[in-house]
């Protein structure tokens, strides 16, 4: 047995490696390749006289502040639904479970039609918020209660099984250790948690800035105020200007990667500084 | 969603290839639209399958695909098989022309009236009672009023409301360039939405209960009378408008591939027919002529057309719409 310890128990690495670069050759790495190959094309200063314009600009603030702001909004959200399923059992805890994921399943373009029409002055909860003057709907706030809306799953599924796994007997052996709840909290859940909750709040957040069908309806798309990157993009399309589309998409891309490898790196020593 | 439509297109062809090679007795042409023109397109589809069943024997299904006018134009030019366009505006066949080759660049000569089998206007939709007596085009930037209007990046008909916006401050009293820049740069900051269509833009309006007015598609004005309760809006004409001329073509290199070159010219040009143009009437665009009256008649209103005004759809755009243009720099803070 020890001559064969670089041997995985279950077979067939090597065609389950070939299937994986096969995949992500062909869906991932070449559909992007082609966005630094169009991009390539238009030169230094083309691209760079594109992606400072600031219409531009004002949609890269948006789409990151707004993204970063909802992913930190479902975390915290996030984390509490899961908490509250996994530790409590109550009547309808299935359906609430399952109730989770609609916005998962359900098209984004209905969320945003929806959104909007609750959150319109005339709406639902809209007509109660316009006569404290908070309006949503049309604003950067209706951006972010668009992207809450689609980013909180994200949170909610990385967490529960980590809670699940989570023994409730090591919180009450650290209360019989006399540690207050607040210590408990601090220094028994949320070093096991931390890791999941960084992987939800980074798919939160990628997803974030991809959104397009749900926030556009909500968003009012108005130049310099509540127009997305995303939406610039679909608008550089539609005037048959594909390298500005690509030279904004690029910059995008290159931006999620690198918070994207942050957050990862950020994981890996949250879980190390915190392994029990 | 550029994506999701790509994967629509792709849904669609393979549909398209499905159905074509399904059933060989029956000939299907697909036109590729925008926004405004399901409804007629329902019923002009219908006269025209008896019209050509009538005269050749042969059954044909005419199939549809709508979005905004620029979406499809670059559906078409990604691959979707359209065998004729019928577009919001010529610049959007243009660039298909210019981008595939599917037909030639003077594609627009091949139809009598430029290719626009109809054409409409650009109108106010108010509110009851019209609480902010809208009258005409300098009323949409008095304090307080606030434009519902698409984004005319986006939008085929918010790009005609633009330029008829333009032009009116142009021809007014002591109007001048700076004049008419400054008029659409005071517009544009009453205007609290940018949708990127059309039929987005009437949802704010009519459903959202956003704005004070609606700067519409003539058509659509009175698609929204008509489906909403009596009394809820009015339709405003302005002093003056611009003839929005959605213009129609087939795709030569398509429908040769397809074998449905006579069919689909004869689809177009049944648009130009007696039934054709009644049809267009009822759906409140209107015909390339009226003379008697036979047709449903729309209220006149002073127009001028994109070719008198501003040398066609190319330099429009050019001047306009293109990135640094005067719609980008009326947001330039």
């Amino acid at each position: 047995m020890a001559l064969k310890q670089n041997r995985s128990i279950l077979p067939g690495f090597g065609l389950a490696m070939g299937i994986t670069v096969a995949y992500l050759s062909v869906l991932v790495l070449i559909p992007l390749s082609t966005i630094f190959l169009n991009t390539a094309h238009m030169g230094w200063h083309h691209f760079w006289s594109v992606v400072t314009s600031p219409r531009v600009e004002a949609a890269y603030r948006i789409s990151f502040g707004a993204s970063f702001l909802a992913a930190i909004i479902d975390s915290m959200l996030g984390f509490i639904a899961a908490w509250a399923l996994t530790r409590y059992r109550f009547i309808g805890a299935g359906i609430l479970d399952a109730i989770v994921d609609l916005p998962f399943a359900l098209p984004t373009s209905v969320a945003g039609i929806t959104l909007t029409a609750i959150f319109a002055n005339n709406g639902l909860i809209g007509s109660l918020l316009a006569p404290l003057g908070i309006r949503v709907a049309f604003t950067r706030l209706g951006i972010v209660v668009a992207l809450i809306f689609v980013g909180v799953p994200f949170v909610v599924r990385t967490v529960q099984p980590v809670l699940q796994e989570l023994d409730p007997e090591l919180e009450e052996a650290a209360e019989t250790l006399g540690a207050t709840r607040a210590r408990t909290f601090a220094r028994v859940i949320l070093p096991a948690i931390v890791p999941s909750v960084l992987t939800g709040f980074a798919l939160a957040f990628a997803r974030g800035l991809g959104e397009y069908g749900s926030v556009i309806f909500i968003s009012g798309n108005m130049p310099l105020r509540t127009e997305i990157a995303p939406l610039l993009i679909v608008i550089e399309l539609e005037q048959f200007d594909y390298r500005a589309a690509t030279a904004i998409a690029l910059v995008v891309l290159l931006a999620s990667f690198v918070i994207l490898l942050a957050i990862n790196l950020l994981q890996r020593w949250t879980a190390r500084t915190y392994a029990l | 969603m550029t994506r999701k439509c790509l994967f629509g297109v792709v849904i669609v062809s393979l549909f398209l290839c499905g159905a074509r090679s399904a059933s060989a007795a029956t000939v299907a042409l697909l036109n590729a639209s925008y926004d405004a023109t399901r409804e007629f397109y329902r019923d002009y589809n219908a006269a025209f399958v008896k019209y050509w069943k009538a005269k050749t024997g042969q059954d044909v299904r005419i199939e549809m695909s709508h979005t905004g006018s620029g979406k499809e134009a670059r559906a078409v030019i990604d691959g979707l098989d359209a065998d004729v366009v019928s577009l919001a505006l010529a610049y959007d066949i243009d660039a298909i022309a210019r981008r595939t080759g599917y037909l030639p660049a003077d594609w627009q000569s091949r139809l009598p009236n430029d290719s626009s089998p109809y054409s409409s206007t650009i109108v106010f939709l108010v509110r009851k009672g019209n609480p902010k007596h809208i009258k005409d085009w300098p009323d949409l930037i008095n304090p307080g009023v606030s434009v519902v209007t698409p984004n005319p990046k986006t939008s085929g008909g918010a790009r005609w409301a633009f330029l008829a916006a333009w032009e009116y401050a142009l021809k007014a009293d002591g109007g001048s360039e700076d004049k008419a820049r400054q008029f659409v740069r005071a517009l544009y900051k009453h205007v609290p939405v940018l949708d990127t269509g059309a039929r987005g833009s009437t949802a704010t309006f009519a459903e959202r209960g956003i704005g004070d007015v609606l700067l519409s598609w003539e058509n659509e004005a009175y698609l929204v009378i008509n489906k909403s309760a009596k009394g809820q809006f009015e339709i405003i004409y302005p002093s003056i408008s611009i003839v929005a001329q959605p213009p129609v073509a087939w795709l030569d290199k398509n429908v040769s591939r397809h074998g449905t070159t006579a069919l689909a010219k004869a689809y177009l040009e049944y648009l130009y027919s007696e039934q054709g143009q009644e049809i267009a009437a009822n759906h409140y665009f209107r015909p390339v002529k009226n003379p008697t009256g036979r047709y449903r008649a729309l209220p006149f209103i002073k127009t001028f057309t994109i070719n008198d005004a501003f040398g066609g759809w190319s330099s429009a755009q050019k001047k306009f719409f293109a990135d640094g243009g005067v719609f980008d720099q009326i947001y330039q803070p």
